[in-house]
């Protein structure tokens, strides 16, 4: 009897969960956080569950913003990866929400759950060198294969780069616009 | 940890182009497969069916763009060609890229739809669109958007759908080899982004729909604008008809070429015209609808077969739901404010700076620093002619966005041309990107 009690006491208490998650909700939209290890089980789960369509794949570099809320038992990371799932048969939205740790931050690939995700994780792979482990052509995508660095990442300073040319012409001082271009 | 981690750790990055067979294993190969399909290595192999080894000798690598006239811009593929047929593809991409997301992150949400209409700029007022939506779920105030605004709003994203889906028409008789149909969907095109001209003072580009409402109100004579655009342009859908529809070399030419089954484009997170041409019946305006789209009565055109002749078929029938749209709107459109009353997002008007000191500076305030969005984050999708397009905005609380992400449908829908293209040949190829209406400029952002 009384072990009923508190079990309803501490539900009550107790956050939202799905899937064993954190799960908080602003403005009918829902959002999971989920940690690192059970990330590809969630996401199976999830897709067990109708959430048959990863629409959408993307990384927020929150160097700026250590002091985030975050759900309780949530650790704050630099990196976040976030994936939009989508139920057709429930006409529901689901987010999920990792923090990514490591340097590089190192996270799996859903290519085998979700091979949509394919080009999606190759462009944050491009843009904040976040690392998915057991994608398949894990490339630069957006950018040339030749760049240095991660441009969305938020130490990657805004317009500080020359505009480059990857022809090596013999005087680039004939170019106008060429860093050293004698205009 | 994989050997593509221990690689990149080590400071080696993998080159972008398609490999050669004889460097890839048939683990890899048959991943690539099945991977689509859902189905492990082991099972993608017992399908058969599938040139899984020919001789590396009878295989070439061939670069099709960046500068090719049927890829749309500039997409590159790299496609495997054994004879005719295609084998491997891999669309390289980037050739467009000029940092827009890393842009959107240092202007004001007031600046941001001068940004995000350049990303799909054949339909840029769907993405203003989208943009506007997230700040405003972000603000809170999506409830409080008025009447006609929302009205607007629609009637300017169903236009814009009339004249994405005519260009993709004109662009895609060209590269079957209809030239004719090139000039009159262009020529009808035109009319609709004339009147876009009248309404936003642009043809493209417009930053007209801002957050918390739309930049001004519908000039006069509009009504009889859009009436006319409602009387031209069906009559000219009958004339593509006897000119393409019908036409067996036009069918031959995309009938049964370019498939992808329901699952497939699922398990690729294509939407929009690909995935309704393979029966599956998803529209966000009637499944997870924004604006006032339940108050509006209109069909979701779905094809059977998933192929070129689907998507061609499903776009022109799609140009007729838009004017069945567009008349319910002429007929429910309210009158009213068309900005929200809401001193913290709207400037105030001009009129009102001449004579109050507080207005001039409410004014100068909104238009340098902006207004402050609450800390947060928002994914908001709408249905762009492409398909899904969405806007993720996470928020640290300034005027600017801590991180705005688009998620493109072209960018997506692209990368179904590996699987579409298998097993065809390499004049279908032209077919098949063309069906998928890719826009580089929202792949490549």
């Amino acid at each position: 009897m009384s072990d009923a009690t508190t079990a309803a006491d501490s539900e009550v208490a107790k956050p939202p969960m799905r899937y064993g998650c954190p799960l908080t909700s602003v403005g009918g939209q829902q959002v999971i956080h989920v940690d690192l290890a059970s990330y590809v089980k969630v996401v199976r789960q999830a897709f067990d569950d109708q959430f048959t369509v990863c629409v959408d794949l993307t990384a927020v570099d929150y160097l700026l913003m250590p002091n985030r809320s975050l759900p309780a038992g949530i650790a704050a990371e630099r990196f976040e990866v976030v994936v939009n799932l989508l139920s057709m048969a429930k006409r529901e939205r689901l987010r999920i929400r990792v923090q990514v740790p490591g340097e590089p931050p190192t996270i799996a690939s859903l290519f085998d759950i979700h091979p949509g995700t394919e080009a999606m994780e190759r462009e944050v792979f491009d843009m904040f060198g976040i690392v998915f482990d057991g994608h398949p052509d894990l490339t630069r995508i957006l950018m040339p294969e030749d760049w240095e660095g991660h441009p969305l990442r938020k130490d990657y300073a805004k317009g500080s780069i020359p505009v480059q040319f990857s022809v090596d012409m013999a005087d680039p001082g004939q170019l106008p616009g060429t860093p050293g271009g004698s205009r | 940890m994989s050997d593509i981690v221990s690689v990149i750790r080590e400071g080696n990055e993998p080159a972008q182009g398609l490999e050669p067979r004889d460097q890839k294993t048939a683990r890899q190969l048959l991943r690539e497969v099945g991977a689509v399909l859902r189905m492990s290595e082991a099972e993608a192999a017992k399908l058969g069916g599938i040139p899984v080894d020919p001789d590396d000798d009878q295989t070439m690598i061939i670069n099709m763009g960046p500068q090719h006239p049927s890829t749309h811009g500039v997409l590159r593929l790299m496609l495997e060609l054994q004879g005719e047929e295609v084998l491997r593809t891999k669309p390289i991409i980037g050739y467009l890229h000029t940092g827009m997301e890393k842009t959107g992150e240092n202007l004001t949400y007031m600046q941001g739809g001068t940004n995000v209409t350049r990303m799909d700029y054949v339909s840029p007022l769907n993405n203003e669109l989208v943009f506007s939506l997230a700040t405003e779920q972000l603000l809170g105030i999506t409830d409080e958007i008025p009447e006609r605004a929302t009205w607007m709003r629609m009637l300017l994203s169903e236009l814009n759908r009339m004249s994405s889906h005519l260009l993709f028409l004109a662009t895609n008789g060209m590269d079957i080899g209809a030239v004719g149909m090139m000039i009159y969907g262009w020529r009808e095109r035109e009319e609709v982004l004339r009147f876009f001209q009248k309404v936003t003072g642009l043809r493209m580009n417009h930053n007209f729909i801002r957050p918390g409402g739309v930049a001004a109100d519908l000039p006069p004579g509009w009504r009889d604008d859009v009436l006319r655009l409602l009387d031209m342009i069906p009559p000219r859908l009958a004339e593509y008809d006897a000119l393409m529809t019908g036409q067996p070399i036009w069918r031959e030419r995309l009938q049964g070429v370019g498939v992808i089954t329901a699952s497939e484009a699922a398990a690729l997170a294509a939407t929009g015209p690909i995935m309704r041409s393979t029966g599956t019946a998803w529209d966000l305006r009637r499944d997870m609808p924004y604006l006032r789209y339940p108050e509006v009565d209109f069909d979701v055109i779905v094809g059977s077969y998933g192929d070129a002749f689907d998507r061609y078929a499903i776009r022109l029938n799609e140009v007729r739901e838009s004017i069945k749209i567009v008349r319910q709107i002429l007929d429910k459109m309210p009158s009213g404010d068309v900005r929200i009353q809401n001193k913290k997002v709207t400037p105030p008007p001009r009129a009102r700076i001449d004579e109050s000191m507080e207005a001039l500076i409410h004014h100068f305030k909104i238009f340098t620093e902006g207004f402050k969005v609450p800390e947060g984050e928002a994914y908001v999708a709408i249905e762009s002619p492409r398909g899904e397009i969405g806007c993720y905005i996470a928020s640290d609380g300034s005027a600017t966005p801590y991180r705005m992400h688009v998620r493109g449908p072209s960018f997506v829908n692209i990368q179904c041309l590996p699987h579409m293209l298998r097993g065809g040949t390499i004049a279908d190829a032209v077919a098949v990107i063309s069906s998928v209406d890719p826009v580089l400029g929202e792949v490549d952002r």
